[in-house]
């Protein structure tokens, strides 16, 4: 039996980074097959070059048996493949029917009302419940993604990629989205499914191909694998490191965060009921599939979002009063004399202005403290000069513009200004994502030397290695939920991967 | 009184149809979210190309014919304008050039070309120092042959040259072509949302280049009417004037529908020549009453942006380069 689609030694590079390296995998009709993998495993980039999207730098994509070459998004419908992205291609002020035939070449007259009558009949078939005439913006987010199922069906694709469909998704409507995709399995179409959430590729799928940093691990019948053997083939073997951990020293309760809850602007949850404390002299480590409400997390201390409820507690070293941050802004946070400093993950974004050089970018912290009308540049050049020479940031001068520096360079100018104000909380958002490793050990060396000054580190990471060897604590992040606080010191891949994908801790020790 | 109002409302009418073709082509630019503030000088330069190439045409021969007469100076008009605005579509969709920027220049450039050529040809007539195609003025002008049996209504509203009607004509067609048809609704997509009229197979940077270079020769026919029929075939230097702002101004005013652009030019163009109207003006008086489009204009957007109503907002697009390959 030929597949529907099979990939054969497919490898796709970006500039210097490998998104896809050598990866195989095939999907029958009428068969679902999950792609299981982390963030920053590949899963989204090797179902872009399958519609077409980005092409291949090697390697074969076969479709019925037959080598082809799909060059264009347009090319993949004519192969019968229909992708439903993660992030919804719709124009939000056409209808559903006008979305529906966007961009279609059909020979028959342009005539709106037939191709909305089409679309009810699609809608009768599969059981969808949606009005055709409904303008996008005024849909909800399932009805969204329903419309982009329907998109692909009103072409006729037999090979359906779902980029992570419940993502967004209430339980509710997961339900029957699955439904939906069983009813498409059994009318003979193949099925693939990109997830990272264990339960649903056990519940749904017939085999599950796994990914790990880009490279194709495997692929296994559902029926005969279990949990942990799909969290290991996606987390992978623990590789020793070896980076510097003290044992935290005179740990006090430095921020405590209860209760926290907080919405996005769709109403759909972003932090569920968070509470944790971080201590002084220690780093504490968050770990979680990518967009899983750390962002917002970090963000609410930094008094950059808006909560819900809950309260924020920061125990002043000094005096030994107790303040709430809730719903300050980062300038009153200062003013109230928190030494809070946050490197955020979009680091030319918020964090440094590229088209500034180091200096003026030093002074974006200070210039408030400046006394007359003028720019007092002194003291921010002296702080650039020591940054450039401490942390070997390789640059022509401090003049030139951050952003002709590179990745690692930029990242040691942004951490070395956020701890020259010696903070008490220090929060590091992705602080080593695409550094080289000797930039990424001095990051780690920074880290620890403000853990033994006493101050509380917070760190974002997603490699699950140097988590483990780093932090002294690893809080677990999943769907916006704490799912566990584990130690460092004594905790495996496996643990903090089945936290990650939704398991609460809770329940495993509830004898499973 | 009834005489004053006809004459009022054939007077707006004319000064609307600059206006109008302006407008109409700067919507079908902006509907592929190119923002082309280059359309003042693609105006400018369509007039001074439709003068080239009636001047060539009228001195090759000693009776010039009517037919060629209208299409020379037609065509080089849409070559002229077209090329304008490929010079943009080229920097701002393949070079990704900021649009603003890119705009702004075209503009002093286009003005900068009309006045060059204008300057040259003036040189030519030598004696008296204008330049005036009466002859192709005139075939330009021929009303509809009907009009002078139909009275009061005929005179109000049938007394023009063809390139009035051509203008509604132009900006009715657009507004079928944008609500009806398959590449209408494809080029709304690319200017509401460019990756996803990528991800639904339609080829963006054809989409924005048709719609510029269309867009921009049907703003130059605004700069052929101004010199063949509102000033019967003669060119001045920096005659046009702010016209071509106005037509911008417009496709605000008429919230990116070409139909109600018909309406909204001669509106502005009723409001742009008020003050002649109303007797006894002091001439301060009389520039206030000039600022009216723009005033107008700045209201328009405060509603639009206050109530923002989702269909009468600018495409999502507007204004931004697209780039598939970003990350």
């Amino acid at each position: 039996m030929t597949s529907a689609i099979e990939l054969k030694g497919i490898t796709k590079r970006f500039g210097a980074v490998v998104a896809n390296r050598n990866v195989s995998l095939s999907v029958n009709r009428g068969e679902i097959l999950s792609l299981l993998g982390e963030n920053g495993s590949g899963k989204t980039t090797l179902m872009n070059i399958i519609s077409g999207i980005y092409h291949p730098d090697e390697g074969q994509i076969f479709i019925g048996g037959n080598e082809v070459r799909i060059n264009s998004p347009h090319e993949a419908f004519e192969y019968k493949i229909g992708m439903i992205h993660q992030h919804f291609k719709l124009v939000d002020i056409f209808t559903a029917a006008q979305n529906v035939i966007l961009g279609l070449d059909e020979k028959s007259k342009f005539d709106i009302k037939t191709a909305t009558k089409k679309v009810a009949e699609i809608c009768e078939k599969y059981g969808f419940n949606i009005d055709p005439s409904k303008k996008i913006y005024e849909m909800s987010v399932s009805e969204k993604q329903t419309v982009e199922i329907i998109k692909v069906l009103y072409r006729g694709a037999d090979i359906l990629i779902l980029d992570e469909p419940t993502a967004v998704l209430t339980p509710q409507e997961t339900t029957s989205l699955f439904d939906i995709l069983r009813r498409m399995r059994d009318d003979g179409k193949a099925i693939i499914i990109i997830t990272h959430k264990l339960h649903e590729v056990l519940e749904l799928s017939d085999r599950v191909s796994v990914l790990r940093k880009g490279e194709y691990v495997g692929t296994v019948d559902t029926a005969s694998t279990t949990e942990s053997e799909l969290t290991e083939m996606m987390v992978g073997k623990k590789i020793e490191l070896n980076i510097e951990r003290d044992m935290p020293a005179n740990s006090q309760p430095r921020l405590a965060v209860s209760h926290i809850n907080c919405m996005s602007r769709d109403g759909i949850k972003l932090l569920d009921d968070v509470s944790f404390t971080a201590y002084s002299g220690e780093i504490l480590g968050i770990a979680g599939i990518a967009g899983s409400g750390q962002r917002e997390l970090l963000e609410a201390i930094a008094g950059l979002q808006h909560l819900e409820s809950g309260e924020i507690i920061y125990n002043d070293p000094k005096s030994g009063a107790s303040e709430d941050l809730r719903d300050k802004s980062p300038l009153q946070i200062r003013e109230m004399g928190v030494r809070l400093s946050f490197v955020p993950e979009d680091r030319l974004g918020m964090g440094l202005v590229g088209n500034m050089d180091i200096v003026d970018n030093m002074m974006l912290r200070s210039y408030r403290s400046g006394k007359s009308a003028f720019l007092e540049k002194r003291k921010p050049k002296n702080l650039a000069d020591e940054i450039v020479a401490q942390l070997e940031v390789v640059t022509p001068s401090v003049t030139t513009p951050v952003r002709r520096l590179s990745g690692g360079n930029v990242q040691k100018v942004l951490v070395g200004r956020e701890i020259s104000s010696s903070p008490t909380v220090l929060m590091a958002a992705y602080p080593v994502r695409g550094l080289d490793i000797n930039s990424s050990y001095t990051i780690y060396n920074l880290l620890n030397a403000q853990k033994k000054n006493g101050s509380s580190v917070i760190y974002v990471g997603e490699d699950l290695d140097v988590l483990i060897e780093l932090c002294d604590r690893i809080l677990v992040i999943g769907g916006g939920r704490v799912t566990g606080i584990v130690d460092g010191r004594n905790t495996t891949k496996e643990e903090i991967g089945l936290l990650m994908t939704g398991k609460e801790r809770s329940e495993d020790n509830g004898g499973e | 009184m009834i005489g004053t109002i006809a004459s009022f409302i054939t007077a707006a009418i004319i000064q609307g149809i600059p206006l109008l073709y302006g407008a109409v082509g700067e919507i079908i630019t902006e509907k592929s979210g190119n923002l082309n503030l280059g359309i003042p000088g693609i105006m400018y330069v369509g007039g001074i190309s439709g003068i080239i190439g009636g001047y060539l045409y009228e001195r090759s021969t000693e009776n010039p014919a009517a037919i060629l007469c209208i299409l020379i100076p037609f065509l080089s008009t849409i070559i002229g304008a077209g090329l304008m605005a490929l010079i943009y579509s080229f920097l701002t969709i393949t070079l990704r050039a900021n649009q603003n920027v890119t705009g702004l220049a075209l503009t002093t450039f286009g003005v900068g070309i009309g006045n060059f050529y204008g300057g040259s040809l003036l040189s030519f007539f030598g004696e008296g120092g204008s330049i005036s195609l009466l002859t192709t003025g005139t075939f330009y002008k021929t009303p509809l042959p009907f009009a002078d049996k139909l009275g009061l209504f005929g005179k109000t509203f049938l007394s023009f040259g063809f390139l009035t009607y051509l203008a509604v004509i132009t900006a009715i067609l657009a507004s079928w072509f944008l609500n009806r048809t398959r590449a209408g609704l494809n080029l709304r997509a690319v200017g509401e949302n460019p990756a996803t009229a990528d991800a639904a197979g339609i080829n963006v940077t054809k989409y924005k280049y048709l719609s510029t270079v269309i867009g921009g020769a049907v703003a130059g026919l605004g700069g052929l009417y101004f010199v063949m029929d509102y000033t019967s075939g003669a060119w001045t230097n920096d005659g046009f004037g702010d016209r071509g702002w106005l037509a911008i101004a417009i496709v605000i005013f008429a919230l990116w529908k070409p139909a109600s652009a018909i309406f909204s030019s001669f509106i502005f163009g009723g409001l742009y020549i008020i003050c002649t109207y109303i007797p006894n003006l002091t001439n301060s008086t009389r520039e206030l009453i000039k600022m009216l489009p723009y005033v107008v204009t700045i209201i328009v957007l405060v509603f639009i942006s206050a109530r923002k109503k989702r269909e009468h907002q600018p495409p999502a697009h507007l204004g931004q380069s697209y780039f598939r390959e970003e990350r």
